[in-house]
């Protein structure tokens, strides 16, 4: 990682600036350069791994099976290559900047159509930037895709504190609200005075804050994991009861979901209790790759669709590859991340899918592979102001990395509403 | 490691050798530890705290003797015999008082038969630990199937139920009719499940976790403020305490490549049980202030047996043969059978929750022996080995 200061040296500080408040505020542009010592010991800890025996089963209800392991972990070390995914981190303009004490990295992209509607898009564990790359091109430069110039976006992608190339709180306090914050902040820095936010995962849990904060300027936001359970729902599904009696179909497809996902999320359990005790994931990358491959989504634990990534080693239309899983798991590695990414589960005291009470302008784009598929009825009571619903026929929890293109129509979609009337 | 001689019985003495290029590679890898950044707060509420497991580290690459497993466990008497398929490692102390009490004693995790080393001459030698003959116990110490020298099962199955089949197979093969069973941690598991099935010759069981209470479907009375006292510690640790439990129950592979591949890794899940026995560890290596038995060498003896042996992910294997066998239990929606013979039961206060002599006698109709001591914790037999032999010892005595 190198930073180049482009801007003129700063003098040192006068006595009389450094005040308590003081920030810098400075944006550095931000090259990706990992020295080929870090390199080099990856590929000689992946060497070195020591096996567990295999599973006493033959499927993958004990976790990430030893022969997928074992297969990653050859092609990891013989095939992958860093440099490539390195190369398409610094074919976009990155940049770090200081917000609230920590080093927020960010990838920054503007569309050539200058009135293009600003958005920040927010990645999730155990995902990265790497999740939404395949988007950078689809939404500032709609007209190579197919779309109209009307729907162009100036892109924000940035790393959650703790992860990536950003900074690592030194304190507690960094939970989704504080990230909200953080966000707002940013895109102002960057002199967008009127913007969108989209997020899943971690991120639409961002996002969900960034509608209860509502700062001036935030237009709307779009998740595809909206948090959209009635309380009494929610409280019946975390207990694990029988579906309410009242539930229509949707209703109850949805609860059954629910109920499957909490037997699927005791990595989250883990970390939002034990987050240091991970030392494994930090000491060996095999450790890390199967800790961050068992998240689970609709169709398996680990996630049918990550699964089905690791069996594609090529792409014609930016379907999730072998090299992209790789990509996110050692920038994970390289950057040292796996316990401070963790910690955001202990952070984090709310609840998974409840209703938030979000008031502002609220777009969802219901993927069928995520963890329960939002019906209209409970999105149009979480969101009373819903501009934009739609229950598409492919993706699941990644559904930036499985299915961009899919992820960018959304996207316009979602907020072209939108733009009509701020633009009259 | 190594078997020799086989013998009618199937049973074949078994030596440690643990070849010098396992400890050097074990060695490296703890000098070239990767660490994450520090935790974010004071105490342990974020996990194993940095400093702790720096000074382990430093303390197992530097000043650690690596022959100490070799030696503790080669000066007993050790045996494996293969049951129900899984080769079984076990330590076999007959007492020189031949009229002495069989007693299997079991231990849990993340512990091994290093926990329960330092009873073996209280237990089998009384009288040289101000005990009498009428004390003595033949005293055997099984290793778990997936832990330490016994065997990974490589099938599914090997529940609590299973194991407890294959200790009372055990002592059938060492020619004891009349017998007694202990156990703390997944050995109290063992032994209550020992005493529903009630093998012939099993006179009594004692222990000192009380397992029909974590995770019973309906939880025990809080009329009393003992009762409301264990209540709130069973909340505190299933809240934030039972992490290891969730993952270890449903994961073991996935958290298994981080304990084969990384020491240090495997040194923090394994120290990061309940409160009580972390800071008193934890003491030991920061403030040099073990605890009873709970000493820097002892700690780190049980981590290089879970590392040269290989059984993190087989010893976390076992908690999901116990979810497994639970969720059965609970669609079967069956109660297990009462067990009515002879219960003892000694409550000791580091416990992760002290269980009131009330449900004690709830959970077992005939508990013969109930008694709350002043020291110790969940590692009782391990920390406070002679008071723990002193409560064996009362436990069993009306069965004699």
């Amino acid at each position: 990682m190198a930073e180049k200061t482009t801007a003129a040296p700063r003098p040192a500080p006068l006595p009389a600036e450094l005040d308590a408040g003081a920030e810098d505020s400075t944006i550095r542009p931000f090259t990706v350069e990992i020295p080929e010592a870090d390199l080099r010991e990856l590929r000689a800890r992946i060497a070195a791994t020591r096996w567990p025996d295999k599973e006493t089963v033959e499927d993958d209800s004990q976790g990430v099976p030893l022969a997928r392991m074992q297969d990653l972990a050859r092609y990891w070390l013989t095939e992958h290559d860093w440099r490539k995914c390195e190369a398409r981190l610094n074919a976009v303009p990155n940049f770090i900047t200081e917000i609230d004490g920590v080093d927020i990295h960010f990838i920054h992209v503007r569309s050539k159509h200058e009135d293009a509607l600003p958005i920040v898009v927010c990645h999730g564990w155990p995902g990265s930037i790497v999740e939404q790359l395949k988007l950078i091109g689809r939404l500032t430069d709609p007209t190579a895709h197919g779309a109209s110039a009307s729907d162009a976006f100036h892109v924000v992608i940035p790393s959650m504190p703790g992860y990536g190339f950003s900074g690592k709180p030194k304190s507690t306090g960094w939970g989704p609200e504080r990230m909200a914050q953080a966000w707002d902040q940013l895109m102002k820095r960057l002199g967008y005075s009127r913007y969108v936010a989209q997020g899943g995962d971690w991120g639409a849990f961002v996002v969900d804050q960034l509608g209860l904060q509502a700062p001036d300027g935030l237009l709307a936001i779009h998740t595809n994991m909206p948090a959209t359970v009635p309380a009494d729902v929610d409280k019946a599904s975390q207990a694990g009861e029988p579906p309410p009696a009242n539930l229509s179909a949707d209703e109850r497809r949805a609860y059954e979901q629910l109920l499957r996902t909490y037997r699927q999320v005791e990595y989250a359990r883990y970390m939002a209790a034990r987050p240091q005790t991970l030392y494994g994931i930090t000491d060996s990358p095999l450790g890390l790759a199967a800790w961050l491959l068992d998240h689970n989504d609709a169709d398996g634990q680990p996630a049918a669709a990550v699964l089905a990534g690791l069996d594609r080693t090529t792409s014609a239309n930016g379907e999730l590859t072998r090299d992209e899983i790789l990509d996110n798991i050692t920038l994970y590695w390289l950057t040292n991340t796996g316990v401070s990414a963790s910690r955001l589960y202990w952070e984090y005291k709310g609840g998974f899918f409840n209703a938030k009470g979000v008031s502002i302008p609220v777009a969802v784009s219901v993927f069928p592979g995520e963890q329960y598929q939002a019906p209209r009825s409970w999105t149009e009571k979480a969101y009373p102001n819903l501009i934009y619903f739609n229950e598409v026929d492919q993706g699941g929890h990644f559904a930036a990395w499985e299915e961009p293109e899919v992820f960018s129509h959304e996207l316009r979609a979602a907020f072209r509403s939108l733009r009509e009337w701020s633009l009259s | 490691m190594s078997t020799t001689v086989g013998t009618a019985t199937g049973i074949q003495p078994f030596n440690i050798e643990i070849p010098e290029e396992r400890i050097d590679d074990l060695r490296r890898r703890i000098a070239t530890t990767r660490w994450p950044s520090k935790e974010l707060v004071e105490d342990r509420s974020q996990g194993v705290q940095l400093a702790t497991l720096q000074e382990l580290s430093r303390y197992w690459a530097d000043d650690y003797d690596f022959g100490r497993i070799e030696a503790r466990l080669n000066a007993l008497p050790q045996f494996t015999t293969v049951i129900d398929g899984v080769d079984i490692h076990f330590i076999h102390v007959r007492s020189r008082h031949e009229d002495a009490l069989p007693l299997i004693m079991t231990h849990g995790w993340p512990g091994s038969v290093i926990e329960l080393l330092e009873t073996v001459g209280p237990l089998t030698d009384p009288t040289a630990y101000g005990g009498t003959p009428e004390d003595a116990f033949h005293l055997v110490l099984p290793s778990l199937p997936g832990y330490g020298f016994s065997g990974e099962p490589k099938e599914v199955g090997w529940d609590a139920g299973r194991t407890a089949q294959a200790w009372a197979e055990l002592m059938n093969r060492l020619a004891y009719t009349r017998y007694v069973a202990q156990g703390g941690d997944l050995g109290a598991i063992v032994a209550d499940v020992l005493g529903r099935q009630a093998p012939e010759g099993l006179l009594g069981i004692h222990m000192n976790l009380l397992v029909t209470t974590l995770g019973a479907p309906t939880p025990p009375p809080g009329d009393t403020e003992e009762e409301r006292a264990a209540l709130d510690a069973i909340n505190t640790f299933t809240t934030s305490g039972f992490g290891y439990f969730l993952e270890q129950s449903t994961r073991p592979q996935t958290i298994g490549y981080s304990l084969l591949d990384s020491p240090v890794g495997l040194a923090a899940w394994l120290l990061d049980h309940d409160t009580d026995s972390y800071y008193k560890i934890s003491g030991a290596f920061v403030d040099g202030e073990p605890v009873g038995n709970l000493t820097r060498d002892n700690i780190v003896d049980n981590i290089t047996l879970y590392w040269l042996t290989g059984t993190g992910a087989s010893a976390a294997r076992w908690y999901w043969e116990l979810g497994q066998a639970q969720a059965k239990a609970h669609a079967a929606g069956q109660a297990p059978p009462d067990a009515s013979l002879p219960v003892g039961f000694t409550t000791f206060p580091g416990e992760i929750f002290r269980a009131p002599r009330s449900w004690v006698e709830k959970s077992y109709p005939n508990v013969t022996y109930f008694n709350e001591v002043e020291r110790g914790g969940h590692f009782a037999a391990w920390e406070e080995p002679e008071l723990f032999s002193d409560e064996v010892r009362a436990a069993f005595r009306s069965l004699r």
